[in-house]
């Protein structure tokens, strides 16, 4: 304490001695932070409902201001250095001129095939589903497709979970989506192959908006993998995504979302799900990319015995920033869930977990769990674990625990005395920290991603 | 016929010389014991013979197969033949034991060929099995987090697992006993019995002499200040059971008087 109150006054003094030096500083600072350069004949065109909830978006992110480090959720991530007016919407087509999907993002990572595959672009989409799947009346399609063939299944979802007015980027997301995902699973329809979507965002000064919803109809189930990527550019650009899923009364749901954004891609998603009745969701997630990413990640548990996992695995290097607030609302009595949120750090990176569990009045015996585990590899990373507990009910169990340790000579002396050598032993330290997460994941083929996803990171 | 021959041995910690002239010889085949009082520097000894960092070596050598092995790391020791079995294991949660000898194995096979794909899994698993066998060792303890919640005993009968899959020449024992009660020192003295013979070299750092009843040394050495003070046959140990260490100091000293 002594010591930052020292600080502050040398700091104070330095201030007092220059303070012109500070002040032109903090004045050319402001100049960089321009607004967004769309405008309103950017919405994308639609009818009815869809058209109204786009222009109430964005009337909202007309309104609101870009997020500072002076609000709760924001005070880790410092977004002021965006070239907001540099990005652009990609041109109907775009994709042709840009690099393509790499073969490897395309592989069935869940199952030895699809059920169906759509792949999103700048300025396009490529859409597969199986014709047994269409027969039974699942709908798997990108968002144009969706809100001229299935307005009203739409209508059921979108913007039912996340409301545009929660932030800035939401309010973006909301009004100007141009490609997305309508995923509907009806009434008691089980789906065996599982469903894989990629959001392929080349192209430097780009923003890429998306808007995916699902809609899992009573006692229905489904697989879904949703990946976001795009190659390293010079330039910035921008990915503004929103995620509404619902799990309706005894559906079932696993999701996977995997992230390998480019090294200059701000990177910013609201994503909330909400499960009814004896609903039960596996979500996991999967965060290697981008320079910098804000995700609110929101499970709602609004039904009785409604259950909820969410398994997390990030690793970071460079410079990149990777900032995770998640929340297990517990809305509903005896409604159970369950986080585990593991991630490495190397390089001057850097990581931000802020959790909160909240449990509604009435809401009893609910259970609920949450844990932050981080590694941090090098000395110039840090990782910041901020977990939090809200309860309003009386009869609860809720238990939370996060950490922050490092690589330790001991473990790594020990594996190189058997004869392996120091970067095997590291990385065979790291795997080893990283396998309560893939002891979560049902699905081999993710559990190889993300271990390529540790040797990439390793090399 | 290979040996690891240690001349003139000083070693520090933190600028404290804990080592101060060790000199001994081990050959393939024999079982050389090393006991002392507390605090002399046996453990020191253990660990710079296989190369932790934190112990600095200032005079001396360490020679085995033609090299100067203090110039080597840890794990160039340990592929050269060199094996140290700890006084405490380190757990590494997250690595089951079966992944890990594999990582051991199979970094030995790329070591002679860069291009080697590993031990194939079948052959590995017969591998482990029949030494897990050879130990009389419950073959879940495979799929177990190695050393992560072990138990004394199962910590120390995993490092002799451990010496089994790797087959060194050369193996530091390092307080084996320590922790165990004596149904648990037996079944490691016994896995350590099945595995010497003419081609292991076994040194045995020890505070008791109980350890000694079950695994036979050839030659036992009484360390203390840092150098090796008496050698002798296994009657040596003995005679330290019956009549502790004093003697042996009250001779260095008259030693030193003279």
């Amino acid at each position: 304490m002594l010591r930052s109150a020292q600080d502050d006054t040398s700091w104070m003094r330095i201030m007092q001695e220059k303070p012109k030096v500070v002040v032109s500083k903090t004045r050319r600072a402001e100049t960089a932070a321009k607004d967004f350069a769309f405008t309103q004949a950017d919405i994308p065109a639609a009818s009815g409902a869809i058209a109204s909830y786009r222009t109430k978006a964005w009337d909202a992110f007309k309104k609101q201001t870009l997020p500072d480090v002076t609000l709760e959720a924001w005070r880790r991530t410092d977004i002021h250095a965006m070239p907001l007016d540099s990005f652009k919407l990609p041109a109907e087509g775009a994709y042709k001129d840009l690099p393509s999907v790499p073969a490897d993002l395309l592989k069935p990572l869940v199952a030895n095939q699809h059920g169906g595959q759509i792949v999103l672009l700048p300025g396009g989409s490529k859409i597969d589903l199986d014709e047994s799947l269409a027969k039974q009346g699942v709908i798997f399609t990108d968002l144009k497709t969706a809100q001229k063939n299935y307005p009203e299944i739409v209508a059921r979802i979108l913007g039912q979970t996340v409301n545009v007015e929660e932030g800035k980027f939401s309010a973006l997301a909301g009004a100007l989506a141009q490609n997305g995902i309508l995923l509907y699973v009806p009434k008691n329809v089980k789906v065996e192959q599982p469903l894989h979507s990629i959001l392929w965002g080349p192209g430097a000064g780009l923003a890429h908006i998306s808007h995916l919803l699902v809609l899992v109809d009573e006692g229905a189930s489904v697989t879904y993998v949703h990946e976001s990527g795009s190659p390293n550019e010079s330039n910035d650009a921008l990915h503004a995504g929103i995620v509404e899923i619902k799990v309706m009364q005894g559906a079932s749901f696993k999701f996977v979302e995997l992230q390998s954004w480019g090294r200059h891609v701000w990177n910013f998603t609201h994503e909330r799900i909400r499960v009814e009745r004896d609903g039960n969701l596996d979500w996991i997630f999967g965060a290697i990319g981008s320079k910098l990413t804000k995700n609110f990640s929101e499970l709602d548990l609004v039904g009785e015995g409604a259950t909820g996992r969410m398994s997390g695995f990030y690793f970071t290097d460079g410079t990149q920033h990777l900032d995770h607030d998640t929340q297990q609302n517990h809305l509903a009595p005896h409604t159970t869930s369950d986080l585990l949120f593991k991630g490495a750090l190397k390089g001057k990176s850097r990581s931000v977990w802020q959790g909160m569990i909240y449990v509604a009045k009435g809401a009893e015996k609910t259970d609920g769990y949450q844990a932050n585990r981080n590694l941090v590899l090098e000395e110039g990373a840090r990782a910041d674990s901020i977990p939090g507990l809200e309860i309003l009910a009386d009869d609860v169990r809720c238990t939370h625990g996060a950490t922050v340790g490092r690589m330790e000579q001991e473990p790594l002396f020990y594996l190189k005395s058997r004869g392996i050598p120091q970067k095997e032993a590291e990385k065979l330290v790291v795997e080893g920290f990283f396998d309560p997460i893939f002891q979560r994941i049902p699905f081999e083929g993710v559990r190889e991603r993300f271990q390529e996803y540790i040797a990439s990171k390793m090399e | 016929m290979s040996q690891l021959e240690i001349k003139d041995l000083h070693v520090s910690i933190d600028g404290k010389e804990i080592l101060q002239g060790v000199n001994l010889v081990v050959k393939q085949g024999e079982i050389h014991a090393i006991m002392g009082p507390n605090g002399t520097g046996k453990s020191t000894l253990a660990y710079t013979l296989m190369g932790h960092p934190n112990y600095t070596v200032t005079k001396g050598e360490v020679i085995f197969k033609d090299q100067n092995i203090l110039e080597l790391e840890a794990d160039e020791r340990s592929r050269l033949g060199m094996f140290l079995a700890f006084q405490y294991p380190v757990a590494i949660p997250g690595v089951t034991v079966a992944n890990f000898l594999r990582s051991a194995i199979n970094a030995r096979r790329r070591a002679v060929n860069k291009e080697d794909k590993g031990m194939p899994i079948p052959e590995f698993r017969k591998l482990l099995k029949e030494k897990m066998d050879l130990l009389k060792m419950d073959n879940a303890f495979a799929g177990r987090y190695l050393n992560d919640g072990f138990s004394g005993g199962e910590k120390k009968r995993a490092e002799i697992l451990q010496m089994a899959t790797l087959r060194p020449e050369i193996a530091i024992l390092d307080e084996t006993d320590s922790g165990l009660d004596i149904d648990a020192l037996r079944v490691v003295a016994d896995g350590v019995n099945a595995l010497t013979g003419p081609e292991l070299g076994v040194l045995v750092i020890t505070h008791y002499q109980r350890l000694l009843n079950y695994i036979k040394p050839h030659f036992v050495h009484v360390m203390m200040g840092g150098r090796i003070v008496e050698s002798g046959g296994p009657d040596l140990a003995l005679s330290l059971e019956e009549h502790g260490y004093d003697w042996i100091r009250e001779k260095e000293k008259t030693e030193e008087a003279a």
